[in-house]
């Protein structure tokens, strides 16, 4: 068998099989109830070969739900740091993509992106499970555009 | 000649099979759940994007761990398609599982470390059932090679009901079903992490997965060897104990180690005993 084909088969893998890690950085759990919702019977994310793998080792993207504070922000790094290329971050609701309504609170740094860099903002307080959804999916293109940047800047 | 043809065939084939096996499972599972599940081929598509991952390993003897776990499980089912000696199978088979736990060991994730200790309790709890059920194999044949098993006229089911329930216990645990999968779960959702899977990554975790594989396939030819005079009857034995496995899995939660040494050991030794005593006193 070519090479090119086995190629092409781990490219198109990597979009048909998204593996989750999901990380509360100190969200009141709206959002986190609506992550778990996505793997019930009624949206089953399962469907796509998305699973919430629960380990940053083993995952391919980041959801956030939460505003980041001074004591977390190193867990969330750690966490970032942890998984392995290729990978993306999604920030979710509005917590997580700007700080939401404790932006100005003493002890809160802000959204997910003064920490780590975010890939997909999914709004909503809270967020929809098909927000959730369409947001992996849109993750999903942003992972095939890292890969053809990746792969045009290591022909230069 | 022949006999290293066949196991160079099995081993080309087994991880195929063993695949759409996963990927059946899965939709099967989920089918219980009442989900839809992902398609028949998704754990290739699991396999091929960890293997596309950025290469991490914490030390060489994680990644040497891994790759002799596939080693070891690529060479058991080998063997089981050459109609090798059953021993030896099993116990190539357990150096591969022996070389997983090596690998957890070597990291110091708490995680890992846990997912190991109970690696080797479920190894203690099933390991001493497939010898019995080896045992029971060779009384009914006059030896231990599989190619025995293929020249009997009659399928062992017959003589060893028992023993074969006693080898369904043991598989439970091998294919890290519930009420048994305390070290790891062969699904996504756990307990301590990913237990004894928690510190491989990338493609070290895919060689595990396909080591996973060749597991799947060695469990379902111990199966299938109990009614090995028809074909069919070895598909429709292997697939109504696979069904009976998933139905097992979902109904069942997972079980303390201690409770599962205690309900394995006592059953599994009690109705081997019995099978065995009933076969030498006939």
């Amino acid at each position: 068998m070519p090479v090119s084909v086995i190629k092409d088969f781990i490219e198109k893998s990597r979009l048909k099989s998204p593996w989750l890690v999901h990380f509360d950085c100190g969200s009141c759990n709206g959002c986190d109830i609506e992550v778990l919702a996505c793997l019930t019977p009624l949206y089953d994310v399962e469907r796509f070969g998305i699973l919430n793998i629960g380990n940053p080792k083993h995952a391919d993207m980041l959801l956030v739900t939460g505003t980041v504070n001074h004591r977390n922000k190193k867990v969330l790094k750690n966490l970032y740091d942890q998984m392995p290329h290729p990978k993306v971050v999604l920030a979710l609701g509005a917590c997580g993509t700007s700080g939401g309504v404790f932006r100005e609170a003493y002890n809160v740094v802000g959204g997910v992106d003064k920490v780590i860099p975010v890939d997909v903002y999914v709004p909503g307080c809270a967020v929809k499970p098909e927000a959730i959804i369409d947001g992996v999916v849109t993750a999903l293109g942003r992972l095939a555009e890292k890969r053809a940047e990746a792969s045009a800047s290591a022909k230069e | 000649m022949k006999s290293l043809f066949l196991a160079l065939i099995g081993m080309a084939v087994a991880p195929v099979v063993g695949g759409l096996v996963s990927g059946l499972d899965r939709i099967l599972t989920a089918r219980c759940q009442s989900r839809k599940g992902p398609p028949l081929i998704q754990p290739f598509y699991d396999a091929a994007k960890l293997w596309g991952k950025e290469v991490t390993a914490t030390n060489p003897w994680q990644a040497f761990c891994a790759v002799m776990y596939l080693v070891a499980a690529a060479a058991s089912v080998g063997l089981l398609c050459a109609g090798s000696d059953l021993l030896l199978i099993f116990f190539v088979q357990a150096v591969g599982a022996v070389f997983l736990v090596m690998g957890a060991y070597a990291v110091p994730s708490p995680y890992s470390q846990i997912g190991a200790q109970r690696e080797l309790l479920q190894m203690v709890a099933y390991e001493p059932l497939i010898i019995l059920t080896i045992v029971g194999i060779r009384l009914m044949t006059g030896s231990f090679r599989v190619d025995a098993v293929f020249a009997l006229d009659q399928p062992l089911l017959f003589k060893l009901p028992l023993l074969f329930l006693v080898l369904g216990y043991a598989l439970t645990i091998k294919l890290r079903k519930s009420p048994f999968d305390i070290s790891a779960c062969h699904h996504a959702h756990q307990e301590i992490v990913r237990g004894v899977y928690t510190e491989f990554s990338g493609p070290y975790l895919a060689l595990i997965e396909i080591a996973h594989w060749y597991e799947v396939i060695l469990v379902l030819g111990l199966v299938s060897l109990f009614w090995a005079t028809s074909i069919a009857g070895m598909i429709l034995l292997v697939a109504a104990t696979y069904a009976a496995e998933i139905l097992v899995d979902n109904v069942s939660s997972r079980m303390t180690w201690r409770w599962m040494l205690g309900s394995v050991w006592l059953s599994g030794l009690v109705l081997s005993g019995i099978n065995l005593v009933w076969l030498y006193a006939r």
